[in-house]
């Protein structure tokens, strides 16, 4: 590549600037959590103080850690139920062709386009009656209308990418179709099985308008729900250190996940989109 | 002859379909079929929240009712055509802003240069975060008195006054529209780098040979490709900033001027106790949704029907 | 071990008929090749003798059961896939033990089983390595194995060889035909390479557009055509055709006069054909010679191309059409000279005006000393 410094310079320039424009915020949330009392309110963008007293007074003013161990109960047990009702409709959508498949992709492409809000007065029923309000058990419940049409589709796409031979083979072995999913397919379908659950616990880690409608007690509600309705001695001035501290602890291991996992997630939102 | 007999392997597959889709379908009912459903029901009934089972049916007075020379219900209240009109505008104008630094950034990400796996990192960092801490961050950031961004701007010079950026009514939707862009564009940006990605690169080497311009390549070779992956990304994105909620509802609470449909449709359900009229807006922004659902569906139908054996 | 008897099988996908009306009868132990172009509906086919895919009409029997709709399992059949389809998560064992696992066999004699199959294929030392720990020809070998142990009655290869580079597909043939005699089962294999055909098959079955076009031995194949499809089909460089008259009906045969002069009198039955009918002659380039022969044909050299064992002539003809001949040792001649091709009556073909080859009448081959003739 022959280029002027002029056009390296700017391209230079270019990253640099989505870098700053990615990161900062989050930097700056990060320098935020570790500066408080009267040091909170200053702007300085380099680090300046590292005072964990926002990080104490979030865990005394409200039970945070309970907040922290609901989200992940609700979180597993959402990854876990949709992967395992999505990996066999999955083998049934993207393997077996028999009437009314197409329909049926289409209806559950459809719901993970449903605005959340719609089902709302209905799902407050159905959580209602069957006594789960102001429990895990209903953001359980509720939250699976995110994760599995998302579970589904994914995983439609990665089986549909596994070569058929392999399938005929094994039914050639005398295998049954249930053999097929549980001795070829699961475990062939193991990384994209971690991709497609990491991407529906993220899901499920942020989700907020049913955390925050079906939740009553400050012990029930998880981590955004916590975050969003946190608030300090006054009514009218917000916590804002214990905020940022707050956001720094949930959001530290997420973004971990993500770095590690950063090649499979990305195949995971594009075999999510880009097929459809 | 005897009719033709599919054999003992298709009709264990086809009957195997079923079993395993019948649990993924039953919950898939459960959680969202039922509560669908539910919803537009209540939306014809004077529901409310403190006793979901005694209600009547009013007909369409949710919607629309003429009473006593006046008009009530959902639609003839203007804060609910004002946020229909704050979340189309969102849509909008978020999503075209996405569209374009999404694909700058795509662009930037599909050079080779050292540190491009790094830079890949560092932008799905705003895309792991929750939208609440999002939110919040944002919050702190574009705070009037101690916002690290007005400091900023001072410093610079470019304003001269602290501006309340999620308060006042001329910057509000603006700031939701800022965070809302700083969240999602790295998801439009790996989608339009997947697409480029699939580019074939001869024609970029015959265009090279040739001596055309990048720019015009770019316009004339590019844009044209990966238009089909563009437009799923802004069908994706557009249907996904149609429901809006928990941004709005954190960075500005129940602000008239930044308020959505979904906000709206909350606010009548659980603070109103309105189930009926709440009910009523859900089923409204499902009429939208599944109307835009169908357009896509039956534009891409025909995509979709070809490679289905 | 068992026969297959296949009675108007069809194959529809949705409206459109790939496979019309096929009957065929393979003998125990015998071993078939189908060959035919891409498209042909040879693999379907074979697939719907493995049950992977639904029969639309006619019947399946293996032995004498009528296996329509019966699952791959009960069929009694194994298979080997062009792309291996060995099991990536599984060993070499494991891949070999999947069957009769699922079957249900003892560990001792599922053991036995893979051990001894592993012997045959020379696989015993990589049991323990994952399918990408191996080799095209080995993984080839262990798909093979695959088979081999749930002890087959019926053995199915889909284009076994043509995922292997040129070498090793000439030792997997061997193999594979060592397999054959060794076992004695019966074997379906289907490929587009004519060599693998020629060489493996007992029976050639030619397929062509959903229909059989000969079922013979290669030999059969080779030196009675039944059509000109056929005719083209096998041999390579392909057959040469000429399109021409009848000049005269003899007992003798037909004869028919070349362009470069002179009359060759094929020994074919003529009884259906009289003078003046259009009809295509064919022969084989191997079959013409530099000069000599009964007649002649002469053209303009276009190319030589030097096969190092023998060369290729191709040639333009007067009335424009393109001859191969191919002909022993080197050449020295070179593009742009004319030259004059012999033609031998006795290897002659004559197709009727509907493509149908008449019959030759010598027994199966021309005669020995014709052959040797041939080549100088």
């Amino acid at each position: 590549m022959r280029s002027s410094l002029a056009a390296r310079t700017g391209f230079w320039l270019l990253i640099l600037a989505i870098v700053v424009f990615a990161v900062f915020p989050f930097y700056y949330a990060i320098l935020s959590s570790f500066r408080s009392g009267p040091a909170l309110f200053s702007t300085a963008i380099w680090p300046d103080s590292l005072d964990l007293q926002n990080y104490v007074s979030v865990f005394r003013d409200q039970p945070f850690e309970r907040n922290i161990l609901n989200s992940v109960i609700v979180a597993v047990s959402v990854v876990g139920i949709s992967l395992f009702l999505g990996v066999t409709a999955a083998f049934a959508l993207g393997r077996i062709s028999f009437r009314g498949r197409g329909l049926l992709l289409l209806t559950i492409l459809s719901v993970s386009m449903f605005p959340q809000v719609a089902v709302l007065s209905g799902m407050f029923e159905l959580v209602r009656a069957l006594g789960i309000y102001n429990s895990p058990w209903a953001l359980i419940l509720s939250n699976l209308i995110l994760t599995l049409p998302f579970t589904v589709w994914v995983l439609t796409t990665f089986m549909r990418a596994l070569p058929r031979e392999l399938e005929e083979a094994a039914y050639v072995d005398g295998a049954t179709p249930w053999t097929v999913v549980r001795r070829i397919f699961l475990p062939l379908m193991w990384p994209a099985m971690v991709t497609t659950g990491l991407l529906a616990f993220i899901a499920a880690w942020n989700e907020f308008l049913f955390a925050l409608t079906f939740t009553l007690s400050s012990e029930q509600r998880t981590v955004p729900v916590a975050i969003a309705l946190l608030s300090g001695a006054t009514q009218f001035e917000l916590p804002w250190g214990n905020i940022m501290a707050a956001s720094v602890i949930v959001t530290v291991p997420v973004v971990f996940l993500v770095l590690i996992f950063q090649r499979r997630i990305v195949s995971g939102l594009t075999a999510g989109a880009v097929k459809g | 002859m005897a009719k033709p007999v599919s054999s003992e392997l298709t009709r264990a597959r086809v009957r195997s379909a079923w079993i395993f889709l019948a649990p993924m379908l039953g919950v898939l009912a459960l959680v969202a079929g039922w509560p669908l459903i539910r919803t537009i029901f209540f939306s014809f009934t004077d529901a409310t929240l403190a006793n979901l089972t005694d209600y009547r049916f009013i007909g369409f007075d949710n919607f629309l009712e003429y009473y006593e020379g006046e008009w009530y219900g959902v639609m003839a209240d203007p804060t609910w055509w004002r946020a229909v009109y704050n979340t189309v505008w969102f849509t909008v104008v978020s999503v075209s802003i996405e569209l374009v630094l999404g694909m700058i950034v795509a662009l930037t990400l599909n050079t080779a240069f050292p540190g491009r796996g790094m830079l890949r990192a560092a932008i799905l960092i705003p895309w792991a975060i929750p939208t609440i801490v999002s939110a919040k961050m944002w919050g702190w950031m574009l705070h009037d008195q101690f916002g690290v961004l007005n400091d900023i701007l001072m410093t610079l010079g470019i304003i001269s006054a602290p501006v309340a950026w999620t308060a006042s009514p001329e910057t509000a939707l603006w700031a939701v529209v800022m965070v809302d862009v700083w969240k999602t564009t790295p998801f439009m940006a790996l989608l339009i780098l997947a697409a480029l990605q699939m580019l074939p690169s001869d024609c970029y080497e015959a265009a090279k040979v040739d001596g055309i311009h990048p720019v015009k390549v770019f316009f004339k070779v590019t844009l044209p490709l990966i238009k089909p992956a563009l437009m799923v990304a802004i069908i994706f994105r557009g249907l996904d900033a149609l429901r809006i909620f928990d941004l709005v509802y954190v960075l500005t609470s129940s602000a008239r001027d930044t308020m959505s449909m979904s906000v709206y449709a909350r606010q009548q359900l659980v603070d109103f106790q309105d189930v009926g009229a709440g009910s009523a807006a859900s089923t409204l922004l499902f009429m939208i949704i599944a109307v835009l659902v169908l357009i896509t569906i039956m534009t891409a139908r025909v995509r979709l029907g070809e490679d289905e054996r | 071990m068992a026969s297959v008897r296949l009675e108007g099988v069809r194959k529809r996908f949705g409206t459109v008929e790939v496979v019309h009306g096929v009957d065929l009868a393979i003998a125990d132990g015998e071993f078939v090749v189908f060959v035919g172009p891409s498209g042909c509906g040879k693999s379907t086919l074979l697939r719907m003798i493995a049950g992977l895919e639904d029969i639309s009409a006619g019947d399946l029997f293996i032995g004498d059961k009528r296996m329509n709709a019966l699952s791959p399992k009960e069929r009694g059949i194994a298979m080997v896939f062009q792309s291996y389809a060995l099991y990536p998560h599984m060993t070499v064992y494991q891949n070999m033990a999947f069957g009769l696992e699922i079957a249900k066999s003892s560990k001792d004699d599922i053991d036995a089983a893979v051990r001894r199959a592993a012997g045959i294929l020379e696989l015993t030392p990589l049991l323990d390595r994952l399918p990408k720990q191996l080799s095209g020809g080995q993984r080839q070998r262990v798909a093979i194995g695959r088979a081999i142990v749930r002890k087959p009655k019926v053995f199915l290869f889909d284009e076994p060889l043509s995922n292997l580079d040129a070498a090793l597909r000439v030792q997997m043939r061997v193999e594979i035909a060592k397999l054959h005699d060794d076992m004695g089962v019966t074997m379906i294999y289907v490929t587009h390479d004519q060599v693998e055909a020629m060489t493996l098959a007992d029976k050639i079955v030619v397929l062509n557009d959903g229909r059989i076009e000969q079922v013979g031995a290669p030999l059969t194949l080779y030196h009675h055509p039944d059509n000109l499809f056929v005719a083209g089909f096998i041999g390579s460089p392909r057959m040469n055709f000429l399109e021409t008259r009848v000049a005269e009906v003899s007992p003798e045969g037909v004869g028919v006069d070349l362009p470069g002069g002179g009359r060759v009198v094929a020994p074919v039955d003529a009884q259906a054909i009289s003078p003046g009918a259009p009809v295509t002659l064919g022969i084989r380039p191997e079959h013409l010679t530099l000069g000599g022969g009964d007649a002649g044909l002469t053209g303009r050299i276009e190319v030589v191309e030097q096969l190092g064992e023998a060369f290729l002539l191709h040639v333009r003809l007067a009335d424009r059409t393109l001859f191969t001949a191919k002909l022993p040792g080197d050449s020295r001649l070179s593009a742009g000279a004319e030259v004059r091709l012999g033609v031998k009556g006795a290897f002659c073909h004559v197709f009727d005006a509907d493509g149908q080859a008449m019959s030759r009448r010598d027994g199966s081959a021309p005669p020995a000393s014709a052959v040797t003739s041939s080549s100088h």
